[in-house]
């Protein structure tokens, strides 16, 4: 396994930045970032989930937030940057991009810049900062992913999702710079099945993308979450499963995949 | 054919007047060097700080040439894609890198003879230089190996450009002494940079070398781009990931 948990993504001090993505829309994207978020806070950590689905942000809908204080009031200067860092459920701090941010659901120097300055000004603050990416492999969802140290990619075994998981991959791999890639397997209705989801992407990814690469992909699995009908039930509720039903299996999966990410071993 | 460079004057040596330079400092091989690839003599007066200047600014000339055909080498041209892909990344801009590769060249070394065989490379790289705006870059990084990076080329126009490209030197001849003219053709490989990502000039490289490599084993004198992102995932890779996959049993009751 090429990525250890514990080695500095970066050389700069400050905050481990991991890019939580899918692919494919509706796999609990979402979900998974802002419980992981608070089970990482359970570990002592400082964490913030900064929402970076700029076109169709739903961070605030997962948290139970009313927030009007935005990445979009930050852009437009008119909150600073540490007002809109809000405290969240799960003794999280996030950030939201909030519907005032369609503007920004296209790159632009602009975008770009911002989004810069924000990490830059955040990360001294955290020990772990979630970039919970939009759907899709758009300009913004590879830029976000690219502002990242490390990639965590959820997925759930459906077709669709496997093969967009895996797209993201390829795509990754072959435009940017070699990163420890994780694997979340959500929503699994077999014990194991989230090691089988990842042998299977493993495999294609070294018959079709690791040949002559310096770097091959490795991905390393970090747990799996089963389906689980409380997960339905805390998002109904607006609440964080961690949080309304902690000793439901899928929230202690979660609980695991957090210790993983902290180096915990499997 | 172009004047090669022998056939430049030779320079007079220039008179170095010894105490306007550092001590120990040696300029003969540089000069010599300059001369030899006939580099035209620095016009400030010898031994002067704009005479030095203009010495290293040969030196440097020099470097980043391909003495065969004048155009960048492959060192200066990795510089100027690191530039590139660092201008693309903060812009969003669309950035075009084409890899050329001859077709059958050793053929015609082996037919014809190395003069001809120079005489061709010659012959593509003014091709190249004929067919791109004067923003682009062309370089000769291998033997039988060109570059063109394309700033600022609209996704939409990627096929036409490189086609042009492809075209013109099929078109082109090398007429021999011996009588008989010598065509070639060439295999060209594309790939866009990565917008807004800070990527690595060594991974651009290698995506527009995959289409070139592509171009050749479907049949060499075409063109080859990298598909859009969403069309990257093949039927084939999609038979691997998903037919041998044991899925959930609970699926497969349904089936």
């Amino acid at each position: 396994m090429t990525a250890g948990p514990s080695q500095k993504p970066l050389a700069t001090p400050g905050a481990r930045i991991v890019a939580v993505t899918s692919g494919k829309g509706g796999v609990g994207k979402t979900f998974v970032a802002a419980n992981l978020a608070a089970a990482l806070a359970r570990r002592g950590q400082r964490v913030l989930v900064l929402d970076a689905d700029l076109g169709l942000a739903n961070l605030d809908v997962v948290l139970g937030l009313h927030s009007k204080l935005t990445l979009h009031e930050v852009f437009t200067g008119k909150a600073t940057l540490i007002e809109a860092i809000l405290p969240a459920p799960g003794d999280i701090s996030v950030l939201l991009a909030g519907s005032g941010m369609v503007e920004y659901s296209r790159m632009t120097p602009e975008v770009s810049d911002k989004l810069h300055q924000v990490i830059a000004a955040i990360r001294p603050r955290f020990d772990v900062v979630l970039l919970d990416t939009g759907a899709g492999i758009s300009d913004v969802v590879l830029f976000t992913i690219s502002l990242a140290a490390e990639v965590l990619v959820v997925a759930t075994p459906e077709p669709t999702s496997l093969t967009d998981a895996y797209a993201t991959l390829k795509v990754l791999a072959s435009t940017q710079t070699a990163r420890p890639m994780h694997l979340l397997v959500n929503q699994t209705q077999r014990l194991g099945e989230g090691r089988q989801v990842c042998a299977q992407l493993q495999q294609v990814l070294d018959r079709f993308v690791n040949p002559g690469r310096e770097a091959p992909v490795r991905l390393a699995l970090l747990g799996e979450v089963a389906l689980d009908v409380a997960v339905r039930e805390a998002v109904q509720r607006r609440q964080l499963l961690l949080e309304t039903l902690p000793g439901s299996p899928a929230a202690l999966a979660l609980a695991k995949v957090a210790g993983r990410l902290l180096g915990d071993k499997a | 054919m172009d004047p090669s460079l022998s056939s430049l004057p030779s320079l007079p040596s220039p008179q170095i007047a010894p105490s306007a330079l550092p001590d120990g400092l040696r300029l003969d091989s540089a000069l010599a060097l300059l001369r030899q690839a006939g580099q035209a003599e620095p016009k400030a007066e010898a031994g002067t700080a704009a005479w030095l200047q203009a010495v290293l600014d040969s030196l440097v000339d020099l470097s980043s040439r391909d003495p065969l055909t004048g155009l960048a080498n492959r060192r200066s041209f990795e510089l100027a894609l690191a530039r590139e892909m660092d201008r693309v990344a903060r812009s969003g801009e669309s950035a075009l890198l084409l890899m050329i590769d001859i077709d059958h060249f050793k053929r015609v070394n082996d037919g014809h003879g190395h003069a001809a065989g120079d005489a061709v490379i010659q012959m593509v790289g003014q091709a190249l230089m004929d067919t791109v705006r004067p923003m682009d870059m062309v370089a000769r990084i291998g033997g039988e190996e060109y570059a063109v990076v394309l700033p600022n080329c609209p996704q939409a126009f990627g096929p036409q450009v490189a086609d042009r490209v492809r075209q013109r030197v099929a078109r082109s001849q090398v007429a021999q002494a011996s009588g008989g003219d010598i065509a070639v053709t060439v295999s060209v490989g594309g790939a866009f940079a990565p917008q807004w990502v800070r990527s690595s000039p060594a991974l651009w490289m290698q995506r527009a070398d995959r289409q070139l490599y592509r171009a050749k084993t479907e049949g060499r004198d075409r063109v080859c781009l990298e598909p859009s992102v969403l069309l990257q995932v093949s039927a084939e890779e999609k038979g691997l990931l998903l037919t041998t996959a044991p899925m959930p049993s609970i699926s497969q009751d349904s089936a």
